[in-house]
């Protein structure tokens, strides 16, 4: 087991090298509650809404896509001016990612893009297909899963 | 636009509400939104072996992850249960190119066509959810983000590797859908 707070590259989600409390385990669950729940209502979760997107058929998706970064940008700005702090009292901070070639990011990107279209889901919104009773969707998380597992395989020797 | 209980949010309503989970997963615990590495601490719960990149304490640094990613789970059973639309109402462009690819059903969140048990077992249902799930995998940990990950949390922190990346997701989206999907599609 290597120490987690060297985690080689800092993944989105990965978290801060802080230790999570368990008390607020159930926290993090109501969040996610309340994610799949938003995912369901706004439809992002469906195959016709990713085609009348990517054939630019509707604002919807950019709409929804566009004002849900606008709104993150706007709290990570004002809580980085107001030093504001976390519940657990630590100074909030998102590790930076490295750039390095760029490679990893634009194949990376790629190979997902197309993944999304086929699947007409990113991984958010697969589980929540699973939760919302479409139970194939467990065939592609499974394979996700086996996705992301040889990308770990083949690690060293893929282009960063 | 009225938000009546059995249709879509309105873009408006969605988007803030979902870009609000990057402020409340900091404020919480100093957390970044992002789903897919999920898929990576699952990986590293259940079957590490020899592999560097699924050596680590996936309770110290994922465990909090994937309590949300359970709740994403209820959270759809939830809404499919109480008030979300069965039929998604896609603008009639759309529907139009559809039908005339070969589509035929438009009920249900996502094409009975292309994602049912029974189309699992055509070449068009194969590559649609397995091969689709499987670049979902490999392309979001190739790319360290997804979706939430890179076009959320990393676009509104103003991060460029973020940007390459969503710049990928979409022309890897538009290939799929103008030079693959037909295809399949058109096989129905």
């Amino acid at each position: 087991m290597t120490n987690p707070s060297v985690l080689e590259d800092q993944e989105c989600g990965a978290g801060s090298a802080a230790k999570t409390r368990k008390v607020f385990l159930p926290l993090y669950l109501l969040q996610g509650v309340a994610f799949g729940y938003v995912l369901m209502r706004s439809e992002v979760i469906s195959w016709f809404r990713i085609q009348e997107m990517f054939h630019f058929q509707s604002f919807r998706m950019y709409g929804i896509i566009g004002s849900a970064v606008a709104t993150a940008a706007l709290s990570i700005a004002l809580i980085k001016r107001t030093g504001m702090k976390s519940i657990d009292g630590e100074k909030i901070s998102i590790p930076a990612k490295h750039l390095g070639s760029g490679i990893r990011y634009a194949a990376g990107g790629i190979l997902f893009g197309l993944g999304w279209a086929l699947t007409g889901a990113c991984p958010g919104p697969l589980f929540a297909l699973i939760g919302a009773g479409v139970s194939v969707s467990i065939i592609t998380a499974a394979s996700a899963l086996a996705g992301t597992w040889l990308y770990g395989w083949l690690r060293p020797l893929l282009p960063h | 636009m009225t938000i009546a209980c059995d249709a879509e949010w309105p873009w408006y309503v969605a988007g803030p509400l979902i870009g609000l989970f990057v402020p409340a997963l900091l404020i919480a615990g100093n957390k970044v939104f992002g789903i897919s590495s999920n898929l990576r601490h699952l990986c590293a719960a259940i079957a590490p072996c020899k592999v560097k990149h699924f050596r680590y304490d996936w309770k110290q640094s994922g465990l909090w992850n994937l309590v949300f990613l359970s709740g994403v789970l209820v959270g759809g059973f939830l809404a499919a249960h109480l008030g979300a639309s069965q039929t998604i109402s896609i603008s009639p462009a759309t529907r139009e190119l559809l039908i005339h690819q070969g589509f035929h059903d438009f009920s249900g969140v996502a094409p009975g066509e292309l994602f049912s048990w029974h189309a699992l077992l055509t070449l068009r249902g194969f590559i649609s959810i397995v091969v689709g799930g499987f670049l979902v995998g490999f392309g979001t940990a190739y790319a360290g983000g997804c979706t939430s990950g890179h076009a959320i949390s990393g676009l509104a922190n103003l991060q460029l590797p973020s940007l390459i990346a969503v710049l990928g997701f979409f022309a890897g989206g538009l290939f799929a859908t103008y030079f693959i999907l037909p295809h399949l599609i058109g096989a129905l």
